[in-house]
């Protein structure tokens, strides 16, 4: 075949997108990750002063007004007890939470994923089970944890199974709206060239849902990790986690180690989501 | 360009040995369909009898809604019938048949998470086949895409969009690409740089092509023969020989006798109905 010429080609439209119009995601929370992408010496100088403002603000006015510890921290001393003591004080109950927070997450997650592709698939199905599926989305998990400890005792199991009920609604229905977007053009393509009915599921049906399936998945974790640390809040287990140590920490007025344990958890919080936002730049970029 | 009235046929087969000794490629006869809808069955295509011959390049045209689709997708086997059927080299058609049937669609519908080349290999994957490269490669230098295989369609122009599109059915290989409306979506001065493209790989591989859209122009410009069907229910208006010669040039599309055909073929769409239905 002989080359088209060159006047035939489309202009080739530029593939350097300006700072401006970069996806920030769902919301604009550049301030986490720009010190990596912060293009001048200004934003990134910016950014740490604000952060020193807050940090050493707190710290004088604390020190100036005399303010008891047992009324707000130091952030020195919180920063202090967290990297101080965190081996002994607040490792073990980190670990204790993220098992809860990721053993119901898994079970939770794939049962929802699996129901959502199944019940997108029957719009009668999806009838019936639709207010069941609004009644767990809304419903307050941690308000189950009593209930889960009577039956299933004082070990991880019963926050495992109020996160995996917290996050796998969450996921489900997500992902449902994922699944139920049907692009018929791209099915016809598929079917086109022959392609079955698990074929155009994997190659086209499963794709299209992908993006939906991730913002579940983060919906769902910042759910679990609520219910789980509530969980162990409202619920005392022999196991600890960070939950049971904030009414541990805070029945003793101990407001340092309290301080550390809020930080430890809104880590874990941001961490979700910063994990989320780059599975979704990698994974569902080209729904920008 | 002489417009031939000769030519016309409304029935199956009627002119097969008049205009080409080829063999008939594809033939639909009685093709009809009715949707059911909500507010009671709507007929999209009525009694729809054509025959496309081996090679031949056949424009189907009509009003926005006459049934085109319709016709394209039932030709692919994508859509049954109600009554009626389509005949591929004299074997009825129940469903798809991706060894011998290409579709080109609507806008490019490229798959927006792949990029170009595992766009183009997309086919291959669904029949378990492995791509062949050689032949991608040199549809892709023929249309333009060089260099452009890692790009994500976003990132590529409409026209370049479609461009991978047709090489996506093109690496199949396929006796008969159904290309529905691909260029309804491209700006006048793209349609035509695809529209030369397309004819001149139709002439090096002579597929046959049926070609659905609403632009008359257009359909005189690729065809050997413009088929004109009617608003809804599509029905079959008339067959239109275009004799223009090939390779065709834009420069033809200005000529007097070009422009006059323009305005035969409108009156015929627009006089719809029953009445496009009476051929002399």
């Amino acid at each position: 075949m002989s080359q088209v010429p060159t006047e035939l080609r489309d202009e080739i439209p530029s593939f350097e997108e300006g700072p401006e119009a970069r996806d920030r995601g769902p919301i604009d929370w550049t301030g986490l990750t720009s010190i990596s992408t912060a293009k001048s010496a200004l934003e990134i100088g910016a950014i740490v002063a604000v952060a020193g403002a807050v940090f050493f603000g707190a710290e004088a006015i604390l020190r100036l007004t005399d303010t008891p510890t047992y009324v707000f921290p130091k952030p020195t001393a919180v920063v202090q007890t967290l990297v101080g003591d965190f081996g002994s004080l607040y490792a073990p109950h980190l670990w204790v939470t993220m098992q809860e927070f990721l053993l119901g997450l898994a079970i939770g997650s794939t049962i929802g994923l699996v129901l959502a592709a199944i019940i997108t698939q029957k719009p009668f199905v999806e009838k019936v089970v639709a207010p069941y599926i609004i009644a767990m989305v809304t419903t307050p998990m941690i308000a189950l944890v009593p209930f889960l400890r009577l039956k299933l005792g004082f070990g991880l199991s019963p926050i495992v199974f109020a996160v995996a009920l917290a996050s796998g609604p969450m996921v489900l229905i997500n992902a449902a709206t994922g699944f139920r977007r049907t692009d018929l053009a791209k099915i016809a393509l598929a079917r086109s060239y022959g392609a079955s009915t698990f074929q155009i599921f994997r190659r086209i049906r499963f794709p299209l849902a992908l993006p939906m399936i991730i913002v579940g998945y983060m919906v769902g974790s910042i759910f679990g990790l609520l219910t789980a640390v509530g969980g162990e809040m409202v619920a005392a287990s022999e196991k600890g986690g960070l939950g049971q140590r904030l009414v541990f920490f805070s029945s003793l007025v101990q407001m340092d180690n309290f301080g550390a344990v809020i930080l430890i958890v809104a880590a874990l919080g941001v961490g979700i989501y910063v994990l989320f936002y780059f599975i979704g730049k990698r994974w569902a970029s080209w729904e920008a | 360009m002489v417009l031939d009235p000769r030519a016309q046929a409304a029935g199956a087969g009627a002119e097969a040995s008049a205009t080409a000794p080829a063999a008939v490629k594809i033939r639909t006869v009685d093709a009809t369909k009715v949707y059911e809808t909500k507010s009671g069955p709507v007929s999209a295509l009525e009694s729809f009898s054509v025959d496309i011959h081996d090679g031949e390049f056949v424009c189907v045209l009509g009003p926005s809604g006459c049934g085109k689709t319709t016709l394209l997708w039932a030709m692919s086997g994508l859509h049954a019938l109600t009554r009626g059927q389509v005949l591929l080299d004299g074997e009825p058609i129940t469903g798809p048949r991706p060894q011998e049937i290409g579709m080109i669609f609507q806008e490019a519908n490229l798959l927006p998470w792949r990029n170009l080349r595992q766009n183009i290999e997309f086919p291959f994957e669904i029949k378990r086949g492995k791509p062949d490269r050689a032949r991608i490669a040199g549809l892709v230098e023929a249309t333009g895409l060089g260099g452009f295989e890692g790009a994500m369609p976003r990132e590529l122009s409409g026209g370049m969009q479609q461009r991978a599109s047709i090489v996506r059915a093109l690496a199949q290989d396929p006796a008969l690409l159904l290309m529905d409306e691909p260029f309804g979506a491209l700006d006048a001065f793209t349609r035509d740089e695809m529209n030369l493209l397309l004819l001149q790989l139709w002439s090096e591989t002579r597929k046959t092509v049926v070609f659905v859209t609403h632009n008359i122009a257009e359909a005189i410009f690729l065809a050997d023969r413009v088929v004109v069907m009617t608003p809804r229910p599509g029905r079959l208006a008339r067959v239109y020989k275009i004799d223009l010669p090939r390779p065709r040039t834009i420069e033809m599309t200005f000529e007097p006798d070009f422009i006059a055909q323009i305005q035969e073929i409108k009156r015929a769409v627009e006089a719809g109905g029953p009445h496009a239905l009476e051929v002399e």
